[in-house]
């Protein structure tokens, strides 16, 4: 049965659930977490929760450092860069090929995603610094990745505690071999979540590649329909099941941010005629400062669900003239045979599941969309490192009566799904195995669970196949003894 | 367009077709500034090659792709060893999310452990209310019997002291007075993983044996007959350690496992999450002081644990990861010594099925080079099964490997014929391994996941043994330990090389001709 039917008993259960997982907490911090903790109210139209906030020590936050929304999300995909993660061995190696960005390219040759260079910080470095090591790294990826466009270095927390100058050795680098060197202060301990790092990312983007372009002529001559594609990471091959949609309505992509990326695509970017941005969290700023210094305006778009990519296809459009726009339209008339199909088979077999989510980024709104496109119900919804803009878009996907929680903690999130039953979670691999364990189906929200696409219209065909493979598994009958 | 509602296709088949092909080389020529095929092909190469080899080689600063993590990571490892301990870190909370990632990938099952989420005020003021506050929290919601604090390198660096900050949080009520709280500070630029584990095998005895911080007063050790033993830091540590409980119960030995994971990282899915399941008891850590003696199963992951037990006056014995008929023989009959029980003829006779499936398959093995890489003790162990197999160990690599290490794998190669013309690299990584098996190639190469990036580059098939092992599933279950787990490891090497020979003789009307059905 639906959850929404009767609104105002799902009012009062959320609230019962919210005060019995509050009173676990001693007082000080039952009064933080309840900040974060609420029910979206259709008639205030806002999810009325505090967000961006330091996690509370001691509980199993769900998030991640800065470093990882540096090196991690924003700069690790640049395919024909080398990123150094500067500092001690572990971030590189837990963060190590993990996020499935998906590139074309020679490994090792002239492309980088998946190899981890560390600068391996012993106890010495530590104690007389790291600089001199790092300006030696530099000189040996020079000798052995010779065809490297460009190096990043992303600061690990020792780096900001004993005073290197990282800016000073890739300024002396960059100038000795005439390239592309950009110095990261993304330390793992600054700001409360991944989300300053995203934020320092897209800065020395800004600051280290735009700022320095001088009159560097360009690759290619304009037309009226480049567009860049902003914040798309490839995770399963995203960005190209979404690429293919828009150069089919005529457009032209000029650069991907940053998955599947190259530095020649970053630097070309300033040459688009519009900017449409998928993951807005972690590339606004970005996106604003484009607008700002180049009057390139952006987009916000949704490709996941066929219901919100026709939408997005045509607030695209409305940005072009009339070729763009029947384009639209052919590209949304030719998907249709396979959407239909899509639906046909499996909205049956999910129609009225019901869904908690807990994701990073912009996938605890965008995702909304696809679910109800097959006939499913996002009953609860939160952010790893949403900002109050975000909540505020959420208000246009949610229904009155959502549960909403924000930074949840591995306790909350357990009391709130023994509570309510959904029959899926899409969370992260951290969580996966608790709820399989409890017996509730699962899909990871951020590797797809090793599957995708699940952007643009071939995307969704695949998201529908893994839900339903996902709530449909025979296992689930099998978590009870039958004695 | 290839997207078909009734047999749809994701990311392995779906840009193959021609649309993405098409949009792909297209996206590369025009935008992407590709370096010229001519000079991407002569540099691709030459980095096979031995100039290039010398140049990897002479690296002092870069290190690329290391089989190696940090020493918190251990440091997590050994604490959810413990009955209803909740590991909690001292520092960044970045980290914890990575570690606890990091074994969910590999073990497919929940790694609970919590973070004092330190941030930029406490890198200036320390990290004193991140540690009360959070005690206060961790306790609250998850009721631990035992609180294991170990530290990032953000803690490490601005000198946190664990021992006041502890005291301090117990002071201001965030824990009872009497819970224990062992600590052990493990800064991830020094050693690695092993030494996390390590530091915090020792920190947690140490507390149980000597006062528990001045708390209370230190344990007298009364002898009794028990063995204790450590496994160390294992990615088979689930299968590892049921199968030395097994030998052990076979055999009627008096024991304690101290750090036990085998039920943490193994819980039932029947509708029941688990946080805390089994583990060593406090009580059995406590009472491990009396013990005749102290077996650990991995050298380099206990150094300074066994250090502490010897001054207690046990008796310590320390394996190198032991694999096979030898390694077994001899971890068996230091447990019949120390514990004066024989060896049921019930495990001989598995050490003579061990030694029965050898005889019927090493003709397989005989003869062929491999490559192997990883932690100090497991390489040993798997060199020696090597060398017992008839096999010939060529590169033998460990990241975090030492001068003592590489003495003790040249002593085992010297004591063998087939240990001949190896060499063995301390401290390097796997991007030395590449120019390595480039330029003086071997039939098989053994590693953890990240192997398949060179068996991809060289064409080296790879067998999976080690950690982490994130693209196959359920290997941590079976044991490598054992005769049991000698039969298995020696399963994954022919079954390696039988898959090898099939796929290598399949070419139609040109080599098919050794496409045999019998092997």
């Amino acid at each position: 049965m639906s959850e929404f039917v009767d609104v105002e008993a799902v009012k009062a259960r959320n609230k019962q659930m919210i005060g019995e997982v509050l009173e676990a907490y001693p007082e000080k911090f039952a009064k933080r977490r309840a900040k974060h903790l609420a029910t979206y109210e259709a008639d205030k139209g806002e999810c009325g929760v505090k967000s961006n906030i330091k996690s509370i020590p001691g509980v199993m936050t769900i998030r991640g450092c800065a470093y990882a929304g540096s090196k991690g999300v924003v700069w690790g995909p640049i395919k024909d860069m080398v990123h150094i993660s500067h500092g001690p061995v572990g971030c590189g190696q837990y963060s190590w090929a993990a996020r499935r960005n998906y590139f074309v390219g020679t490994t090792g040759v002239d492309s980088f995603v998946t190899l981890q260079f560390t600068s391996d910080f012993q106890e010495k470095d530590i104690v007389f610094g790291g600089d001199k090591k790092l300006a030696k790294i530099i000189d040996e990826i020079e000798v052995l990745f010779p065809l490297n466009k460009g190096i990043s270095i992303q600061s690990e927390c020792p780096v900001g505690l004993i005073g290197d100058d990282i800016e000073g050795v890739a300024k002396a680098k960059s100038k000795e071999y005439n390239k592309t060197i950009v110095p990261v202060r993304c330390e793992g301990f600054r700001g409360v979540s991944q989300s300053l790092g995203h934020h320092i990312a897209n800065d020395t983007i800004r600051d280290w590649v735009f700022n320095k372009l001088g009159d560097k002529p360009a690759r290619f001559e304009s037309t009226p329909y480049d567009v860049a594609i902003i914040g798309d990471y490839n995770i399963g091959g995203d960005a190209w099941s979404s690429r293919i949609l828009l150069e089919e309505m005529g457009l032209r992509v000029i650069a991907q941010w940053s998955g599947d990326g190259t530095l020649a695509e970053l630097e070309s970017t300033p040459r688009a005629k519009l900017n449409i941005l998928h993951c807005y969290r972690s590339m606004n700023y970005i996106s604003r400062y484009m607008e700002e210094k180049y009057g390139t305006p952006w987009v916000e778009y949704n490709f996941f669900g066929p219901s919100k990519i026709a939408a997005s296809l045509r607030e695209i459009a409305t940005h072009f003239d009339e070729t763009i726009k029947e384009g639209a339209e052919r590209v949304i008339a030719k998907y249709q045979a396979l959407t239909d199909a899509t639906i046909a088979k499996y909205r049956p077999r999910l129609a009225g599941k019901r869904v908690m989510l807990f994701i990073g980024g912009l996938r605890p709104r965008h995702v909304i969309g696809a679910y109800e496109d097959l006939g499913m119900e996002v009953i609860g919804t939160g952010y790893e490192f949403g900002h109050n803009d975000d909540y505020q878009r959420t208000a246009h996907y949610v229904k009155d009566g959502t549960l909403i929680y924000d930074d949840l903690t591995g306790y909350e999130f357990e009391k709130f799904v023994e509570k309510v039953q959904p029959d899926l979670v899409g969370s992260g691999v951290k969580e996966k195995y608790i709820f399989q364990k409890m017996g509730v189906p699962f899909r990871q929200m951020h590797s797809w669970d090793y599957s995708g696409p699940y952007h643009g219209y071939d995307g969704f065909a695949v998201f529908a196949r893994d839900m339903d493979m996902a709530v449909n598994a025979p296992v689930w009958r099998m978590t009870k003894t039958p004695w | 367009m290839g997207q078909n509602a009734e047999n749809i296709i994701d990311h392995f088949e779906l840009f193959r077709g021609p649309e993405y092909g098409e949009m792909l080389a297209n996206k590369k020529c025009m935008f992407e500034d590709p370096v010229p095929a001519e000079e991407l092909e002569r540099v691709k190469e030459w980095t096979k090659g031995t100039e290039y080899r010398e140049k990897n080689f002479a690296r002092e600063s870069l290190t690329i792709n290391p089989a190696k993590a940090c020493q918190p990571l251990g440091a997590v490892f050994a604490a959810l060893g413990f009955e209803g301990t909740l590991p909690f870190v001292h520092g960044s909370q970045g980290c914890v999310a990575y570690y606890r990632s990091h074994f969910s990938r590999h073990f497919k099952e929940p790694t609970s452990a919590v973070s004092s989420s330190m941030t930029e005020d406490a890198a200036v003021f320390g990290g004193l209310s991140n540690m009360i506050d959070g005690m206060a929290n961790a306790f609250s919601l998850y009721k631990p019997k035992m609180i294991s604090v170990s530290t990032t390198c953000m803690a490490e660096v601005i000198g946190d002291d664990l021992n006041a900050f502890i005291k301090n949080a117990k002071e201001k009520g965030s824990v009872p007075l009497d819970l224990d709280i062992p600590f052990a500070h493990t800064p991830a630029f020094v050693g690695s993983h092993v030494t996390g584990y390590d530091n915090v095998m020792k920190g947690i005895l140490d507390h149980f044996w000597n006062g528990k911080a001045g708390t209370a007063p230190k344990l007298e050790r009364q002898p009794n007959g028990k063995l204790n033993f450590i496994g160390g830091f294992d990615g088979y540590t689930v299968g590892n350690m049921r199968e030395i409980k097994r030998l052990f119960d076979l055999m009627g030995v008096e024991y304690t496992l101290l750090g036990d994971n085998s039920d943490v990282w193994d819980t039932p899915g029947d509708g029941e999450f688990r946080m805390y399941d089994g583990g060593t008891t406090l009580i059995d850590a406590a009472n491990a002081i009396h013990a005749k003696a102290t077996i650990s199963m991995q050298e380099f992951c206990s150094d300074k644990t066994l250090d502490l037990i010897e001054a207690t006056g046990q008796e310590v014995i320390a394996f190198n990861h032991p694999i096979g008929v030898e390694g077994t023989d001899r971890f068996l009959m230091e447990v019949s010594r120390l514990s004066g029980k024989t060896i049921p003829a019930s495990i001989a006779k598995e050490r003579g099925r061990l030694v029965d499936a050898i005889a019927d398959s090493n003709a397989h093995i005989h003869g062929k080079k491999f490559a192997l890489y990883g932690d100090p003790d497991l390489t040993l162990g798997l060199t020696a099964f090597l060398l017992e197999l008839g096999a010939e160990p060529t590169h033998i690599l460990s990241t975090n490997g030492g001068k003592d290490w590489t003495q003790k794998v040249e002593a085992l190669l010297a004591n063998s014929p087939f240990g001949k013309g190896c060499h063995v690299y301390a401290g390097k990584d796997l991007w030395h391994m590449r120019s390595l098996l480039f330029t003086e190639p071997v039939d098989f190469l053994i590693g953890n996941t990240y192997g398949k990036f060179l068996e991809r580059d060289t064409k080296t098939p790879l067998i999976r043994i080690g950690f982490p092992i994130f693209d196959r599933h359920h290997h941590h279950r079976y044991p490598v330990w054992g005769y049991q787990g000698g039969l298995n490891v020696l399963v994954k090497i022919l079954d390696r090389i039988f898959e090898h020979m099939d796929a290598t003789t399949n070419d139609i009307s040109k080599n098919d001709y050794s496409f045999d059905i019998i092997r």
